[in-house]
């Protein structure tokens, strides 16, 4: 068994509104182990961003321990990268200069300035945004906006990486890229990473553990999937595996069938 | 802010969005019905409605060179006209008004003062008749100072405000007190401390851009949004850093605002203060034709204080444009 870098303990995060308390997540327990991907999957508004902010330490828990190396979480740091569901690239900002920041925030100490931009450069070559470097983020599209956003997190080489749905505005053909490059680094650096997503194919794809949360409010983890499928993985030997449509169906009894009629 | 900026653009830039909204509209009718209608029907009119469309839009580059400068023409007219149109209608009711004779001078009479007076504006004759160009100058220079001095005191204050909430709380009351009063009440207090008259127009101007600027660097403090400060919070990026790179660009625009606010206030306050204070400067140079009862030079002084103002709005206009971005 490997170590565990994340340990969640009865967390629960309850938010004050004008309409009183309201209980988003209770009783959630959850260790990840170390080099283990993890996707959590859930209808909208279950709380799953509340959870990925939680891990991020840019919110406390109201209730429940947080521990991340043994030590708990009390706030964020460059180790948990986060690649956030709104992209959130400062607009005065290049995409170079976007990436940049991160990159000099964690390398600026060991490299010089040349080693800095060949990072930055290599990052949006791994998205395939070298060409828009120059161009501010009110210039470029959606889906280009968040894949700046994953490579400002992939730059950082992360011990973690956070990512709430970050294939979300892609289509088919990048995010299958996407997909495959990341599941190549996780691979080459063994990093850990917690993904927020709505696609289950992405989910069994690129996890070892989905993580299936329950309807909202006070939603918990109702399942956990073990994936167990081999690495690494070919998308299109995988597309008629068994196990993996196993999986899949296992996924989509949850969601369509077991947590449907809550949310109706 | 950014609907202050966008009322205050100019005509042609609402009239283009009047058109596309137009343009979406007519295309709407024709879904709606569309959906009534038998499908193959419906379509066929979708296709007419495109059809239409695509034509409309095609006609433009394919139109003769003669065209597009005649259309040039044409909407340089409709942003050019009805300011003339105005302004004709101003000069006009104003020869009306004068035509009787009375105190009040006509626009020829006041062309005729004007040609004179500007053709030599930097004379001197002693210290209290100067050129109306020195006057100008003179006022513009208080209203620099102190305006400079505001904003060298405002913006960090702003900050300070809008970063510590306790700050905020224990001041902000007194703000509230001292914003509503009229500059020109501070006046004597500043006659008092500096024994001169420049430098207690230039402490009313001070007084007067000072709010502003606290007021609106504050509330953009506040406003940045936590997407931007979370990003901060992750990266754990040094106060410095936070600073540079998060703060200062997203207040930036906020701070524009009370920037020219502040600027347009002092420009008012500075002709009242300077009657009061006498010297050189163009408040004072009114008053002092009021008292030579020359009066077409008051009207040409009004005109001149209004496009002096004009000018400096539009240039903060210009920093501002130049340093907003486009948001998401
Ligand atoms: N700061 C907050 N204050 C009050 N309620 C909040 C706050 N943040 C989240 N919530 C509530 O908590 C619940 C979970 O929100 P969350 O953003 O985690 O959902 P989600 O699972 O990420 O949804 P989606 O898939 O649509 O992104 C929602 O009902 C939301 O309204
Ligand atoms: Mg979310």
């Amino acid at each position: 068994m490997t170590k565990k870098i994340v340990q969640i303990e009865n967390v629960g995060q309850s938010f004050d509104t004008k309409k009183g308390r309201f209980v988003a997540l209770r009783d959630i327990d959850l260790d990840i182990h170390e080099g283990e991907s993890i996707a959590l999957i859930g209808h909208s508004g279950c709380g799953k961003s509340t959870l990925l902010n939680l891990i991020a330490g840019l919110t406390r828990p109201s209730s429940g321990v947080m521990l991340c190396g043994g030590r708990e979480i009390a706030g964020p740091g460059p180790e948990r990268a986060v690649v956030f569901q709104n992209h959130s690239l400062l607009p005065w900002l290049t995409c170079f200069d976007n990436v940049y920041l991160a990159v000099e925030r964690v390398f600026a100490a060991k490299e010089g300035k040349a080693s800095l931009k060949r990072r930055t450069h290599e990052a949006l070559e791994l998205v395939g945004l070298a060409h828009a470097e120059t161009k501010f983020p009110h210039e470029i599209s959606g889906g280009m906006k968040q894949r700046v956003g994953i490579a400002r997190a992939l730059s950082m080489q992360p011990r973690i990486l956070l990512m709430d749905e970050p294939f979300g505005a892609l289509d088919a053909l990048t995010r299958a890229n996407l997909q495959d490059e990341l599941m190549k680094i996780l691979a080459a650096t063994k990093a850990t990473m917690v993904m927020v997503t709505h696609d289950v194919d992405e989910a069994v794809l690129l996890s070892d553990r989905v993580v299936m949360l329950t309807n909202g409010p006070a939603a918990t983890i109702g399942e956990i999937l073990e994936v167990g499928i081999e690495r690494p993985r070919d998308r299109l030997a995988l597309a008629h595996d068994a196990h993996f449509g196993e999986c899949r169906a296992a996924i989509m009894e949850f969601l369509y069938h077991k947590q449907l009629k809550r949310a109706a | 802010m950014t609907a202050a900026m966008i009322a205050a653009r100019p005509g042609n830039m609402a009239g283009t969005d009047a058109t596309e909204a137009d343009a979406g509209r007519t295309a709407v009718p024709i879904d709606e019905t569309g959906n009534e209608l038998p499908a193959t029907a419906s379509a066929a009119k979708v296709e007419g409605g495109v059809k239409e469309k695509a034509g409309k839009s095609a006609s433009p580059p394919a139109e003769p060179l003669a065209g597009r400068i005649g259309e040039w023409a044409r909407a340089a007219l409709r942003t050019v006209l009805p300011p003339l149109a105005g302004l004709a209608l101003l000069i006009g009711i104003w020869h009306l008004a004068t035509f009787g004779g009375g105190g009040i001078p006509g626009p020829g009479q006041t062309w005729d003062a004007a040609v004179a007076l500007f053709s030599d504006p930097f004379y001197i004759d002693g210290p209290n008749d100067q050129g109306i160009g020195w006057n100008v100058l003179a006022s513009l220079e208080r209203v620099g100072i102190g305006f400079g001095i505001a904003a060298l005191v405002g913006i960090p204050a702003g900050f300070l405000l809008g970063r510590f909430a306790l700050l905020s709380q224990m001041l902000n009351p007194i703000i509230s007190l001292l914003r509503p009063v009229s500059p020109l009440a501070w006046l004597p207090i500043g006659l008092l401390v500096f024994q001169r008259a420049d430098p207690a127009a230039t402490w009313t101007i001070f007084i007067c851009s000072i709010w502003p600027m606290i007021l609106n660097t504050a509330q953009g403090v506040t406003r940045v949004p936590q997407d931007y400060l979370n990003v901060a919070r992750v990266l754990n990026l040094s106060e410095w850093k936070v600073f540079t790179r998060i703060l200062f660009p997203a207040v930036l625009p906020y701070m524009l605002t009370g920037i020219r606010l502040s600027i347009g206030t002092a420009w008012l306050v500075i002709v009242a203060a300077e009657m009061l204070t006498g010297g050189v400067g163009i408040g004072f140079w009114v008053w002092d034709e009021w008292n030579n009862l020359k009066v077409e030079h008051i009207i040409i002084a009004i005109f001149v204080i209004g496009i002096v103002g004009l000018i400096l709005e539009q240039m903060l206009m210009l920093v501002a444009r130049r340093f907003s971005y486009e948001n998401r």
